[in-house]
């Protein structure tokens, strides 16, 4: 099944160059306004048709993607540190900082995470610019999701410095910051990357469930979520199947992120 | 208590709190603004505003809601049996369906079966549950069934490899080469020791249907508690937000310490 993986990374490094040449590759901006197309089917001079303001489709589908594709990983980044920083902290120092710390992270885990991001952002401004709207929004998801992170990191820390190697080099006489940089680190680093990479799609799929309930990113600036709100007019008396197309990019997406985190799995 | 003081720390620090839209009718006198302003002056300090909802809770009262302008408690008797449905429904239903097919997938030989199963969950968890709701709505079907299939992949990833690592242990082995059947392997010798962490797994899928429920109910209109949540928080309701921070985390708390709770003598019997 090998192959399926190649497959995945090829497709999310294509995908990753569009997003990048987007400018390139889309065939207009994301809010330029055919006033006189609006709702448009396809042809060929619009391969995925018009929104109600007339905007191309598929050029709001590749600045989309491309808002989606490239934060979530800088979410993820975030989150990661964090994890990093206070599990591996906790981990490492042990005793009562660990419990406080840990307890602090059951608390965090105890409510509902699309609930506890919902009521923080919801009490962020909403109306603010688009750029800042993609900033608060994945900045929010980085901050946020840390606690299961975290306690990963936390029991991998604690095993970790009670290891032979540990033992080894504290009689040799590394300690405090040495001993962490040096050994504690690195050998962490294979449960940071796999942290990483699962936090991608659970990115990805929740500032989609952001944008749907209105919560996400801003218009004009496209993205997956606010794409995907465009199922809200879908008929089936009037079936427009190209409304589907964010969500067929999204799954397939996503899916190539699960394909590929098996393999980063494998390694760790 | 601690989660729901810290959703209440971030609605008083967030921009704009403490100002009311109706200050701004211009149809209003200056007494009359002075009167809302005081209205809300409880709120205006953080530590006034603990002392004054501790106050009110001791005596058992959860408080007025803003946006509503109804008593929480009674918000909270009319919409908690919905999300209750929901939630109750869609476990049964991501369980039931879960645990039917990992069960499926790690017994049967042919595998045809499991992959179905585990193709048809690894699509469903690419799919908000957002998303999930929208099609609902779209196809007209019950809303409620959309959490059950938010928790069957979940549920059915996690039994399925819990189940595949239980069938390989050496006393499953001997039990296979000594003759048992199938079923008996799998009721005395893998379900008894794997039912520790599917009881775990229980308690974090209480979570997961809980925050599943809130775009399920707003998208599916459904008049639940995560509807209440989402009104909430968009109109910036402090004490709703609050009552409803608790109750959720109570909730789950008290899901994961039930699991706990079950688990911990089965865990004791273990050898």
């Amino acid at each position: 099944m090998k192959w399926i993986r190649v497959v995945a990374i090829v497709f999310l490094a294509g995908l990753a160059a569009v997003c990048v040449f987007a400018r390139y590759v889309a065939p207009d901006t994301y809010a330029h306004q055919y006033r006189e197309l609006p709702d448009a089917a396809p042809s060929s001079r619009h391969l995925l048709g018009t929104d109600d303001l007339g905007r191309d489709r598929l050029s709001r589908l590749i600045y989309g993607t491309r808002v989606s594709l490239l934060l979530a990983p800088a979410a993820a980044l975030l989150s990661t540190l964090f994890a990093a920083l206070i599990g591996g902290a906790a981990g490492f120092a042990g005793g009562w900082i660990e419990t406080c710390v840990m307890a602090a992270t059951d608390l965090f885990l105890s409510l509902p995470w699309l609930f506890l991001l919902i009521t923080v952002r919801a009490l962020l401004p909403l109306n603010v610019a688009p750029m800042a709207s993609v900033a608060i929004t994945f900045a929010l998801l980085g901050c946020l999701g840390w606690a299961a992170a975290a306690r990963v990191i936390c029991a991998d820390a604690r095993t970790l410095c009670r290891s032979d190697i540990v033992l080894l080099a504290r009689a040799s006489g590394s300690g405090g910051f040495r001993l962490l940089w040096r050994h504690i680190v690195p050998n962490l680093r294979p449960v940071l990357l796999a942290q990483f990479w699962i936090s991608i799609p659970v990115f990805i799929l929740t500032e989609a469930n952001l944008g749907i309930l209105g919560l996400g990113v801003a218009e004009p600036l496209p993205s997956w979520g606010s794409l995907l709100r465009e199922l809200e007019s879908f008929s089936v008396f009037s079936a427009q199947p190209w409304l589907f197309a964010p969500l067929v990019l999204l799954i397939v997406t996503v899916s190539c992120f699960h394909l590929v985190m098996r393999e980063r799995e494998v390694w760790a | 208590m601690a989660g729901g003081f810290l959703g209440a720390t971030l609605v008083r620090l967030a921009p704009g709190f403490g100002v009311d839209a109706e200050e701004l009718d211009s149809r209003l006198s200056d007494a009359s603004i002075q009167a809302l302003r005081q209205a809300h002056s409880s709120h205006r300090s953080l530590a006034g505003f603990y002392i004054h909802y501790m106050s009110q809770l001791a005596r058992g009262n959860l408080g007025v809601s803003e946006i509503f302008h109804e008593p929480v408690q009674q918000l909270l008797a009319e919409r908690f049996p919905e999300t209750l449905k929901t939630v109750a429904i869609g476990l049964a239903l991501g369980w039931a369906a879960g645990l039917a097919l990992a069960l499926i997938a790690v017994m049967s030989r042919a595998g045809f079966a499991g992959l179905l199963a585990s193709l048809a969950a690894s699509l469903l968890l690419c799919i908000p549950a957002a998303v999930l709701a929208l099609l609902f709505v779209i196809a007209q079907a019950p809303g409620r069934l959309v959490v059950g299939l938010i928790v069957f992949p979940k549920i059915f990833h996690y039994a399925r490899n819990l189940l595949e690592r239980h069938a390989a242990l050496p006393h499953v082995l001997t039990a296979r080469a000594k003759g048992a059947g199938s079923l008996r392997v799998l009721l005395w010798h893998i379900l008894p020791v794997a039912a520790p962490q599917l009881f775990a797994l229980a308690g974090v899928s209480v979570s997961l249907a809980f925050a599943a429920a809130i775009p399920v109910e707003v998208l599916c209109d459904l008049p639940g508690i995560g509807q209440l949540a989402w009104k909430a928080a968009m109109g910036r309701d402090l004490v709703l937000l609050v009552d409803l921070t608790m109750i959720v985390t109570l909730v789950t708390l008290l899901a994961n310490t039930a699991a706990d709770l079950v688990t911990r003598p089965i865990g004791a019997g273990e050898p």
